[in-house]
């Protein structure tokens, strides 16, 4: 047992960080330091042509796909470094979650079509999942996909659509069949954003953003080619996703970076002659978090290890899940306090204000991707067999 | 990283396993608690031919040497087994001491009899009100002539009663140092107790006790004693997380078993979801325990000190719950002595109170703090 880095992953991830160090623009590091999502499409677009251009593109991607071929360790090391370096993060909803149903599921056909463009940023994906009476019950959605003769038409809704502003191509589940059982009735469709009839209304959230939309789709024509696999098949592909590519649920190297941002304001306040980094009180609560971290962080790396040796993920994703944002949220917690009462003035955009923004904003992390009650039903009937 | 045990760390586990399982019952480990010694010699005899007593002892002096990491599986058995035996106490902290501190010579004298389980050794430093504050040593030795006198009062000692050696740490002309002293010496007072956990323990007075010259062990203490101390700490880690994985799953089972209104009362989501909270407890728990074993050894005593302080305070926390939310969930039964869940509770509970708190090791961390 070795919970250390060996040589050659110690040598890989230098060479990741002296990658970063080279080929990440400064203005776009400053700007993510900021949280200023003011450019996000450009600087995440640009990011990933820099990326591609190295071959970095899609580091888990089949090589045959344009992937690294990296072990999953690897994956690990490069996600970390790239989130301790403040770039941009790779989008999703292309890279990790179209991508690989494309390529399990998927005709030859489409994979020739979409793979190379999301690789090379051409084509700005985002996810048509949630409906407003289909959060965790997902397989309840209700939006419409009927078929006429090659097309199916499409109407209806989806809501907490994540930087749709921005895309070229939505990934949808739909309802294809009505009188099914729930699970048994949807299909997975590609959708082009251009399609007539789409419509995307921003929602603004608590922290001021408008990270997420809604879409409304009147009558929208989508080709039956555009759909993935069978017809009623959708909520196979979409649970393929969930038990795919969550390396980096942990989120580690990004809670790795504000910890220490925390720790260097902190260690800059001063309480009763000494750093509020030393100070009893809040000091411990520091210490705590980082504690937690470091013990997420090897928890991690044995997931990783396990995986590695079963070849398949297992439902350990969901404890990572689960602690890797209980994590993040207190790390944004503590920066909050740290700024007491200099908080109470948010103007968003406002360097003073990021703390508070990102306190706001995190507040998803429990909710999405699978809420951390969910995630503990999966712990329970999964791993414990309740 | 690595997270595989090899064939001899597997078989270590098995073997203590395998043991536990025919001769350490719950039944069986009732009636060696209710015996006078409150641990069993039959046992100990067991565990010096199945080779366990020589795992801290390094191979080239006649022992298996195992190492941390032998010793973290072994411990993890002798947790889940809840045994009463001086296994931590005598061969893994006082034995670990005498490889580390003593000389060869007295190495030669004192090991082999460890190792076959002749000798118990027993290292008393902690004293009564420091408040957890190990390096606040108080007892002290002076030289007189060729013999040294001995004065201190050392504070609950697990398994002093049942050792014919004590290793002491003093205070001599303002340097630490550890005294090997064997228990009938004159001057040597035991005020022996049961703890919490069921465990036979004293405190001890040493009220100028008189030792030859060859006591002391070793120069110096003052870096090799709390290497001695975190080595210790990392075993006791590894039996509170066999521990903490026992009474988990006995509470998982329990939950399938137990029938109320209809339906067993693990299928209720309230309950669910807390035993995933224990779950995840759980593994947070065995990842910093193998932090420890892999630390404990690490010359950079700040590391060190601050990986083994990590890991006593999210394992401390970890038991606190686990143990909590067991006898919470196993209803009335978990009150009784009946059922093994409170003796594992309060093995936890005696963990969370041994080598340091949670919140003096918390303490510890955050004074190391760096923004950095």
């Amino acid at each position: 047992m070795d919970l250390d880095f060996n040589q050659e992953e110690q040598a890989f991830r230098d060479e990741v960080r002296q990658f970063l160090a080279r080929e990440l623009p400064a203005d776009i590091r400053e700007r993510m330091s900021r949280d200023d999502a003011s450019q996000i499409k450009q600087d995440i677009v640009r990011w990933q042509k820099i990326l591609h251009a190295k071959g970095w593109g899609a580091p888990g991607w089949p090589l045959e796909f344009g992937g690294t071929g990296w072990s999953k360790t690897r994956q690990y090391l490069f996600e970390n470094e790239c989130a301790m370096a403040d770039a941009p993060a790779q989008l999703a909803f292309g890279i990790k979650m179209v991508a690989p149903v494309i390529m399990r599921y998927g005709s030859a056909e489409q994979q020739q079509r979409f793979l190379p463009r999301i690789l090379a940023a051409e084509d700005w994906w985002c996810q048509g999942y949630s409906e407003t009476g289909s959060g965790s019950d997902l397989a309840s959605l209700k939006m419409k996909a009927v078929r006429d003769g090659d097309e199916y038409v499409l109407s209806g809704h989806k809501v907490w659509n994540t930087l749709g502003q921005f895309a070229d191509w939505i990934f949808c589940l739909v309802r294809t069949d009505p009188e099914a059982k729930p699970q048994k009735g949807i299909s997975f469709l590609l959708v082009d954003m251009k399609s007539p009839g789409i419509s995307v209304r921003p929602t603004r959230l608590l922290d001021g953003t408008f990270e997420v939309n809604e879409i409304r789709f009147d009558e929208v024509r989508v080709p039956v080619a555009n759909r993935i696999g069978e017809e009623n098949q959708g909520w196979t592909y979409a649970k393929f996703l969930l038990g795919h590519e969550r390396t980096n649920i942990a989120g580690i190297g990004a809670s790795r970076r504000e910890l220490l941002r925390l720790k260097q304001d902190a260690a800059a306040v001063l309480k009763e002659g000494r750093s509020l980094l030393q100070d009893p009180v809040f000091g411990n609560k520091v210490a705590q978090v980082e504690i937690e971290l470091t013990a997420l962080e090897i928890t991690n790396m044995r997931v990783i290890f396990a995986e590695a040796a079963k070849q398949a993920p297992g439902p350990e994703a969901s404890m990572l899940k689960i602690r890797g944002t209980e994590i993040a949220q207190r790390i944004s917690e503590l920066q909050v306090e740290l700024l007491g009462a200099d908080a109470l003035r948010f103007e968003h955009g406002h360097d003073a204000s990021r703390a508070t923004a990102a306190y706001l904003n995190l507040r998803k992390l429990s909710i999405f991707g699978g809420s951390n009650e969910i995630q503990r039903n999966i712990i329970a009937h999964m791993i414990l067999g309740l | 990283m690595d997270f595989a045990f090899n064939e001899e760390q597997q078989m270590l586990l098995d073997t203590t396993r395998r043991f536990i399982a025919g001769r350490y019952s719950f039944e069986q480990r009732n009636q060696v608690l209710g015996s006078a010694d409150g641990w069993s010699r039959e046992v100990w005899a067991q565990l010096a031919d199945l080779g366990l007593l020589a795992i801290n002892i390094p191979e080239e002096q006649g022992g298996i040497g195992a190492g941390p990491l032998g010793t973290m599986l072994v411990g993890n058995a002798i947790g889940e087994g809840l045994l009463l035996e001086p296994f931590w106490s005598s061969a893994v902290v006082a034995t670990h001491a005498i490889v580390t501190l003593a000389s060869a010579a007295q190495r030669a004298a004192l090991l082999p009899a460890l190792a076959s389980g002749e000798s118990i050794a027993v290292l008393a430093h902690d004293e009564a009100g420091t408040r957890f504050d190990a390096m606040n040593v108080q007892a002290s030795a002076v030289a007189s002539g060729d013999s040294w006198v001995l004065s201190g009062r050392k504070s609950a000692v697990y398994h002093a009663p049942a050792a014919n050696l004590i290793l002491v740490s003093a205070i001599v002309d303002g340097e630490l140092a550890v005294f090997a002293v064997p228990a009938d010496t004159a001057g040597i007072q035991l005020q022996a107790f049961t703890t919490v956990d069921g465990q036979a323990a004293a405190n001890v007075v040493f009220d100028k006790v008189i030792l030859g010259a060859d006591a002391r062990l070793g120069g110096d203490a003052h870096d090799t004693l709390p290497a001695v101390l975190d080595y210790g700490l990392a075993a006791l880690c590894a039996e509170a997380f066999g521990a903490m994985d026992r009474i988990l799953a006995a509470t998982i089972a329990y939950s399938c078993a137990r029938v109320q209104f209809g339906a067993p009362i693990g299928s209720f989501q309230a309950l669910q979801h807390r035993m995933a909270d224990m779950f995840m407890h759980l593994e947070q728990a065995r990842s910093m325990s193998y932090l420890a074993a892999s630390q404990c050894l690490n010359p950079d005593a700040q590391a060190r000190g601050r990986a083994l302080s990590a890991a006593k305070v999210l394992m401390g926390q970890a038991a606190r719950f686990i143990g909590q939310q067991s006898v919470q969930l196993h209803g009335g039964m978990g009150m009784t002595d009946e059922l093994d869940v409170s003796h594992y509770f309060k093995r936890l509970l005696a963990f969370e109170l041994r080598c340091g708190s949670s919140d003096q090791h918390l303490e510890n961390y955050r004074s190391g703090l760096r923004a950095a």
